[in-house]
């Protein structure tokens, strides 16, 4: 199923401080994971970030939580159930409706070394506080050259959920992917939610942790190494979750699942998909996806996001410049719609990729269909 | 406890009615009120400020102390002259970078503080090196009276790398992790969520993390910021947490080319801290002495675990917004009345009235200033600007991401991970 490629990420030609130079030179990606025992156990993803929170807190008594309905209310999608109770509220601290307040006390204290986990109750209320996760905390590292730096996680969920309007459902993966400073991690399946949240939490510098609402219901099998509490996965390293060779699907957060059923559709058409859960939008893994372009010679990519200037922009422009010559067809990009989101459940469908969306894109790219 | 009283019995500005309507009352701004034109502190003519009330409490009693005059006074020998030196650094260091500018060393965006020297004196003098300021893009002095080398942060004016942020900051983005400035900052109220969280973090170490902390932070910030939602964002959690935090409001009376009066509903802005369960105390600016005595109050609070304080410091800047700001608004006698009031003439006639240091003594410390400063210019001129590769320097702390192991391998695929024997 897996064909594991054990190559240092050394190798790979990636070099450690570079952020913008490593599509310089190529290599055949490794797949980001090894062969983890056979899962036994299925985990659903509020667990996953309930249980890496929970493991975060014990383990470092600077890891604080802070935000609204985030301790007595047990959370207002329930990630931090019962860690007010085991922690205390000095260290779950429910705040007032402030944002841009509690974010820029994280920040502050966070300059002063500890490691809060702050969480917007959606990202779209991060819009009251951006200028403190942009100013004070991406730029800070660099304004005082190295002397502060900002070991904070800035969490929530992001994007869409259901019939929630125009003012809860953006995606911001593009907003703060762009700035320099910032960590941008999306994580899909709860091994990713582990991996990543705990690979957040211990980071030094300022991690956006953009979850989904819809995702943190599902369940997903879990490995006996995924549970140990000193796991994390690597920051800026995409997966392959299914390998193919007719045409690379990029997704991240819950279009990895809409791309995987988009490729099993494929399958029977007798197309071969691979599908790029991206993990992580900054740093953007340029690396894997190009490799997966050079082989496949197609890309789709796939966001719920605003199509200008989102994340399928980005892509499709690291794409071009790297590897031209490799592609057969233009690039297809799947976003959704150019419009605020709509209310009515039949135009929210609408205005959001869905399965057959993908299906429709990727015979566009191989040439099935106009 | 002093502050408790003077809550209620703050300080005698005119009733609130007086200073609605756009012509500032004379009353209000304090300019021709009669004891702001007292140089002198003695105990006889103690002049209307908060820390006035306590002390012709304390007056009443002390009868003791007429033997040996130079008790009653607020400052030792010692205590004044680090004020004085403290107060011309700041002066003698502005007045050099706006020269700097002119004459194309200093570039961008460059807000000097001349005529508020006493506000960063009066209570950065008093910290210890612990404690934390955050300041606004008006920060220069800040960082040179929390101790920031005067060098350091001319060679990051002059954009060179041997600044106190390798020229990556720049005159708005003043840090010092040695010296706890935790910055300079450009977007108005931003520093005040950020010295909040730096005063949680006093408070968390004690209460968490078990440790012996009192360190306390001071926020500075000015009127205009006064009106900006952040503000009472922190007003309200400093207070509900008590966290050991002082905002410092350098109230100079216009927002770039916007007064005061034009944009706040009530200009009292000390009154916006009883509203949030705090103290809030006028003080007179101008006068170094009468900010210091506010500023031991306020930061004695803060230590003993009492809480926030808001302080107003009536105070005001001789030069305009930034150097680029031509300063048509404001009118010339304003400006002649506060520059009658200039800080360090008045702490000058003080030390000398009550012969604290004579005036050789003083005119020594001026010179020694002249040379730090103009050691300062050399040393910025002749230091090279930042090399190419420094630009994509700094961005992370960790470029590669915690994932990734110092060997360049994935920590999760270090067969001993489970083990705890990767290294965290």
């Amino acid at each position: 199923m897996w064909g594991i490629l054990r190559q240092k990420v050394g190798d790979t030609g990636l070099s450690p401080q570079g952020l913008g130079n490593q599509m310089l030179r190529l290599r055949p990606a490794t797949s980001a994971v090894r062969d983890y025992s056979a899962a036994t156990k299925e985990m659903t993803v509020r667990d996953a970030l309930n249980s890496a929170l929970d493991e975060e807190m014990a383990a470092d008594p600077n890891v604080y939580v802070m935000g609204e309905e985030v301790g007595e209310y047990q959370g207002a999608y329930k990630i931090t159930k019962g860690l007010l109770d085991k922690f205390g509220p000095e260290r779950v601290v429910d705040t007032p409706i402030t944002e841009a307040g509690f974010a820029g006390i994280g920040v502050g204290s966070a300059y002063h070394g500890l490691r809060p986990v702050i969480e917007f109750m959606t990202f779209n209320f991060s819009m009251q506080a951006i200028d403190h996760v942009i100013n004070s905390a991406a730029k800070s590292n660099y304004m005082s050259a190295g002397q502060i730096n900002v070991p904070i996680v800035f969490r929530g969920p992001n994007g869409p959920a259901a019939g929630v309007g125009a003012q809860h459902s953006q995606c911001y993966g593009a907003w703060y992917g762009s700035v320099p400073g910032l960590k941008v991690l999306v994580p899909y399946s709860s091994e990713d939610a582990r991996g990543l949240l705990k690979a957040a939490i211990r980071d030094p510098d300022p991690v956006v942790f953009l979850e989904n609402e819809l995702l943190y219901g599902e369940s997903f099998p879990v490995s006996a190494e995924a549970l140990d509490s000193s796991f994390t996965l690597p920051i800026g390293k995409a997966k392959i979750e299914r390998e193919g060779k007719d045409v690379t699907i990029t997704a991240f957060s819950k279009m990895v699942g809409y791309a995987l059923k988009a490729a099993e559709i494929l399958e029977k058409e007798g197309i071969n998909a691979e599908v790029i859960n991206l993990r992580s939008i900054r740093p953007l893994d340029r690396a894997t996806i190009n490799a997966s372009v050079r082989k496949t010679n197609r890309l789709v990519t796939v966001e719920e996001g605003f199509p200008q200037h989102g994340i399928g922009a980005e892509i499709c422009a690291s794409v071009v410049e790297d590897s031209f010559g490799y592609l057969d067809a233009p690039v297809e990009r799947i976003a959704g719609a150019d419009v605020p989101t709509p209310y009515a459940a039949n135009l929210e469908r609408m205005a959001f990729p869905q399965i057959e969306d993908i299906v429709r894109a990727v015979k566009r790219a191989c040439y099935r269909s106009v | 406890m002093a502050f408790a009283r003077s809550i209620h019995h703050l300080h005698p500005l005119p009733p609130v009615s007086n200073t609605r309507g756009l012509k500032p009352s004379p009353l209000f701004l304090g300019s021709i009120r009669p004891d702001s034109h007292t140089h002198t502190i003695t105990r006889s003519s103690v002049s209307v400020s908060s820390s006035a009330q306590r002390r012709s409490a304390v007056a009443a009693n002390v009868s003791d102390v007429k033997t040996k005059p130079a008790a009653n006074l607020l400052v030792t020998k010692e205590e004044g002259l680090e004020v004085y030196e403290d107060l011309i650094l700041g002066r003698v260091f502005e007045d050099m970078c706006a020269q700097m500018y002119y004459r194309g060393k200093m570039f961008g965006f460059v807000h000097l503080y001349n005529g508020q020297e006493a506000v960063s004196s009066g209570f950065i003098k008093l910290l210890k090196q612990g404690d934390s300021v955050v300041s606004t893009y008006r920060d220069h002095v800040h960082a040179l009276s929390k101790g920031v080398p005067a060098r350091a942060v001319m060679s990051e004016l002059f954009g060179k790398t041997t600044g106190c942020c390798r020229g990556q900051g720049g005159s708005m983005h003043m840090f010092s992790a040695e010296h706890n400035v935790l910055g300079g900052f450009a977007f108005i109220g931003e520093g005040i969520p950020v010295a909040t969280g730096a005063a949680f973090t006093s408070k968390y170490k004690r209460e968490v993390l078990k440790e012996d902390c009192d360190d306390v932070t001071l926020a500075f910030f000015g009127d205009g910021t006064a009106n900006n939602g952040q503000f009472f964002e922190c007003l309200n959690m400093a207070a509900l947490w008590k966290l050991p935090i002082i905002f410092v409001v350098e109230n100079n009376l216009w927002a770039i080319g916007m007064s005061h009066l034009r944009a706040t509903s009530d200009p009292e802005i000390w009154k916006k801290g009883p509203a949030f369960g705090m103290p809030g105390v006028h003080v007179d600016g101008m006068d170094v002495l009468k900010v210091r005595e506010v500023a031991k109050e306020a930061i004695g609070r803060a230590r003993r675990g009492e809480g926030p304080t808001l302080v107003e410091c009536e105070t005001y800047r001789f030069r305009g917004h930034s150097l680029a700001d031509p300063d048509e608004l404001r009118d010339p006698d304003e400006k002649a009345r506060y520059a009658a009031r200039d800080p360090i003439t008045q702490f000058k006639k003080y030390l000398i009235e009550n012969k604290l240091a004579s005036e050789a003594e003083l005119k020594a410390i001026e010179k020694k200033i002249d040379e730090v400063v103009e050691d300062a210019v050399e040393f910025a001129d002749e230091s090279p600007a930042p090399s190419r590769s420094q630009l994509l320097e700094n961005v992370f702390a960790d470029p590669r991401g915690f994932g990734i192991g110092p060997d360049g391998r994935y920590r999760c695929e270090d067969p001993k991970f489970t083990e705890g024997t990767a290294q965290v």
